[in-house]
C-alpha cells in the first residue's frame, strides 16, 4: 500500500526523482503549492522588514488608546488599523513583530532537531549494535512523552526562555529525522555498490556523503519544511501558556494570551496574531505537501 | 500472536523503564533538588536533615535506585503546595482528563471517518475541495486560538456551550473539538487518502467485475482495508490528543491533570510534575499496547509473520 502517513508519523523515505522541467516551473502549475510558497515568502519579508513595516513601537504603552478596535468598527481609526490593547499597545505592530520569534524559533529549532537526528541516525546506522539500541530505545522513550507534557516539565524545571524554548522543541522532534536516516543506512550499507566503495578503501565519511546523504536528502528536506510549521504552533502554544520567551518580547501566543481575559468585547487582540499563526503554518503546510508530492510521484493527487 | 503481544509488553516495560530515568533526572535538571522541594525561608539545619533523610546526598545511581523502588509503588514524593501525596491529586484528575482525550478521539472519530469516505468516493469533485481545504485549516489552526474563538462564538454571543467548568456533558464538546482537531484532520486527510488507494485495487475491480453493487465494494471490501492504517494512527495521535488536552483544561478552566500541571509550574511543584508525566507515560504506552493488540488482531499478517 502506498504510504498516507505524514512525514513525522513515518520513516517513510522519498527519492529524488529526476525529470524534465525546473523545480520552479513545475511550481507554477501547482496552485497550493504557489500559493503556499507565495505566503511563506510574504511572511519572511514581514518579519526581515518589521522595524519598516509597523506602524508603531510594540511595546509602546498609551493608556489614553487602550481598547480602541479595528478600524471599520465605531470609535476605531487607521492610527491603529487592528485595534489596540488592554495598554494601549498597537496590534498591527505587535503582529508583525511577533512573526521574528516565529520564523526564528520555526528554522533554529527544526535545523537542530535536523543535525541531531540526522547525525544520530547515521551514527546509529552505522554502528549497530549495542549503541543502535540504545539510540532506539531514547527515541521510543521521548515518544511515549506527549510534546506538551515533556515541555511543561521542562519549563519548570529550567524556567522559560528562548534557548529553553528551542531545547525542548529539538528534543521532542529529532525522533522524525533520526528513524528515516537510520532506515536508510540499514538498507544501503548492504547495497553492492556500498560494499564495493568499501572494498576500494572508501571512508566511512566517504560513503556517508556520496551514498547515503544523496538517498534522504529529500525526506529531510520534505520532513524539515512540513516541522517548521509544527514548530511554529508548538511555539506560540508554550508561549501562549506563558512557558516560551519572556514577556517583554511580543510574540503571537503571547499576545493571544493578552487578549484571553478580553475575548468577550475585545476579541481582536486574541483575533489577530492567532490568524497570522493560522497563514503562516497553512502556507508551509501547503508548500511542503507540493515538494512532498513533487518529490515523491507516489505522492500524487493526495 | 501471543508471542507478538508479548514482545510489545516487554517493549512498552522498557519504554517505561525509561521515563522513570527522564522522570528522576527532571529533578535534578535545576541544579540542588533540595532547594527546589523546600521552602525558601527554610533554616540550614533543617536542609541538612531533609538532604539526609531524602538521600540526595548519596551517588545519583543509588538515588535512582530508591526513587524507582518507590515509584513503582506509586510514590512519588510530597506536594508542598498542596500538602498532600503528590500521585494522589494527579490520579484524582485522571479520570476528567481521560473523558476529555477520550471525548477528544470520539469527536475526530464521528467527523474524520464520514468525512474521509466521502471525499474519498467524490474524488476531484467540489465536495471534495472542501474536504480537502478543511482539513488543510485543521492542520494548521493552533488549539488555544481555536479554543478562544469557539468560546467567542458559541459561548459568549450565540450563548449555546458553557466556556469553562466540567458540569454536564455540555461543558465537554467545546475542550473536546480543541482537542481533537488536529487528529480529526489528520485522521480525515489519512483515510481520504487510503480509500483512494484501496479503491484503485485490483480486488476491486474484481469485486465490481462479480457485479456487486459499489456500496457493497466500498463497504465490505474497500473501506475494511482501508481503516487498519488509521488504528494504527490513532496510538500515534494520543500524544497529540494528550499535548491538545493540556491546552482545553487551561483554556476551559476544565479541572484536569494537565492543568494541574501547568498551575504547579508556578510553584514548581516538582512531585507533581514527576507524577504528571510519569502518568502521561503510562496512558500513551498503554494506549499503544492496545492498538498492537487491535492491530494484530485485524490484520493476521502481523501475528503469522512475527
Amino acid at each position: 500500500m502506498i504510504d498516507c502517513d505524514q512525514p513525522w508519523d513515518s520513516a517513510e523515505t522519498y527519492y529524488v526523482r529526476r525529470r524534465r522541467g525546473m523545480l520552479f516551473g513545475r511550481l507554477v502549475r501547482s496552485p497550493g503549492g504557489m500559493l503556499g510558497l507565495l505566503l511563506v515568502v510574504l511572511v519572511i519579508l514581514v518579519a526581515i522588514l518589521a522595524p519598516v513595516l509597523s506602524p508603531h513601537d510594540p511595546a509602546k504603552q498609551n493608556i489614553v488608546y487602550r481598547l480602541k478596535p479595528p478600524f471599520w468598527m465605531d470609535d476605531g481609526s487607521l492610527e491603529h488599523p487592528l485595534g489596540t490593547d488592554s495598554v494601549g499597545r498597537d496590534i498591527l505592530s505587535r503582529v508583525i513583530h511577533g512573526s521574528r520569534i516565529s520564523i526564528f524559533v520555526g528554522l533554529v529549532a527544526t535545523a537542530a532537531s535536523a543535525l541531531l537526528g540526522v547525525s544520530l541516525g547515521l551514527f546509529a546506522g552505522f554502528l549497530g549494535g549495542a549503541v543502535d539500541s540504545v539510540i532506539s530505545r531514547v527515541g521510543d522513550v521521548q515518544q511515549a512523552i506527549p510534546f506538551l507534557v515533556l515541555a511543561i516539565a521542562v519549563a519548570a524545571m529550567l524556567g522559560p526562555g528562548l534557548f529553553n524554548l528551542i531545547l525542548v522543541l529539538v528534543i521532542t522532534t529529532w525522533v522524525t529525522f533520526f528513524r528515516v536516516v537510520r532506515g536508510e543506512v540499514l538498507s544501503v550499507r548492504e547495497e553492492q555498490y556500498v560494499l564495493g566503495a568499501q572494498s576500494i578503501g572508501a571512508s566511512n565519511l566517504r560513503i556517508i556523503l556520496r551514498y547515503i546523504l544523496p538517498n534522504v536528502a529529500a525526506s529531510i528536506i520534505v520532513i524539515a519544511t512540513l516541522l517548521v510549521a509544527n514548530m511554529i504552533i508548538f511555539e506560540a502554544s508554550l508561549s501562549f501558556l506563558g512557558l516560551g520567551v519572556p514577556s517583554s518580547i511580543p510574540t503571537w501566543g503571547r499576545i493571544v494570551a493578552d487578549g484571553r481575559e478580553y475575548i468577550a468585547d475585545e476579541w481582536w487582540i486574541a483575533f489577530f496574531p492567532g490568524l497570522a499563526i493560522l497563514i503562516t503554518v497553512m502556507g508551509i503546510n501547503l508548500f511542503g505537501d507540493w515538494l512532498r508530492e513533487d518529490l515523491d510521484p507516489k505522492q500524487r493527487n493526495r | 500472536m501471543g508471542k507478538y503481544i508479548a514482545r510489545r509488553a516487554v517493549h512498552g516495560v522498557i519504554v517505561l523503564f525509561g521515563v522513570s530515568i527522564i522522570v528522576f533526572l527532571l529533578m535534578h535538571l535545576a541544579g540542588d533538588p533540595v532547594a527546589v522541594l523546600l521552602p525558601l525561608d527554610t533554616p540550614p539545619e533543617q536542609i541538612e536533615a531533609f538532604r539526609e533523610e531524602m538521600g540526595f546526598n548519596r551517588p545519583l545511581p543509588v538515588q535512582y535506585f530508591y526513587f524507582l523502588s518507590r515509584a513503582v509503588r506509586g510514590d512519588f514524593g510530597y506536594s508542598y503546595h498542596y500538602r498532600t501525596d503528590a500521585m494522589q491529586i494527579v490520579v484524582e484528575r485522571m479520570p476528567a482528563t481521560l473523558k476529555l482525550t477520550f471525548g477528544a478521539l470520539f469527536v475526530a472519530l464521528i467527523v474524520a471517518i464520514p468525512a474521509g469516505i466521502f471525499a474519498a468516493l467524490k474524488q476531484g469533485k467540489v465536495s471534495d475541495v472542501i474536504v480537502r481545504m478543511s482539513v488543510l485549516l485543521g492542520q494548521a489552526v493552533p488549539g488555544f486560538w481555536l479554543a478562544l474563538m469557539l468560546m467567542l462564538i458559541f459561548g459568549v454571543r450565540l450563548r449555546w456551550l458553557p466556556v469553562s467548568g466540567a458540569e454536564g456533558w455540555q461543558s465537554l464538546i467545546l475542550p473536546a473539538v480543541v482537542a481533537g482537531s488536529f487528529s480529526m484532520a489528520t485522521i480525515t486527510r489519512l483515510l481520504r487518502c487510503n480509500l483512494v488507494d484501496t479503491l484503485g485495487e485490483n480486488y476491486i475491480q474484481t469485486a465490481r467485475g462479480k457485479g456487486l453493487s459499489e456500496r457493497t465494494v466500498t463497504t465490505r471490501h474497500a473501506l475494511k482495508n482501508a481503516a487498519i492504517p488509521v488504528i494504527t494512527v490513532i496510538g500515534l495521535q494520543m500524544g497529540w490528543l494528550l499535548g491538545g488536552a493540556v491546552i482545553s483544561e487551561v483554556v476551559f478552566a476544565y479541572p484536569g491533570m494537565g492543568r494541574l500541571a501547568v498551575t504547579a509550574i508556578g510553584y514548581r511543584d516538582v512531585p507533581v510534575i514527576q507524577s504528571f508525566v510519569a502518568i502521561t507515560a503510562v496512558i500513551v504506552v498503554t494506549i499503544n499496547l492496545s492498538v498492537d493488540i487491535i492491530y494484530s488482531w485485524l490484520d493476521p499478517r502481523i501475528r503469522l509473520h512475527d
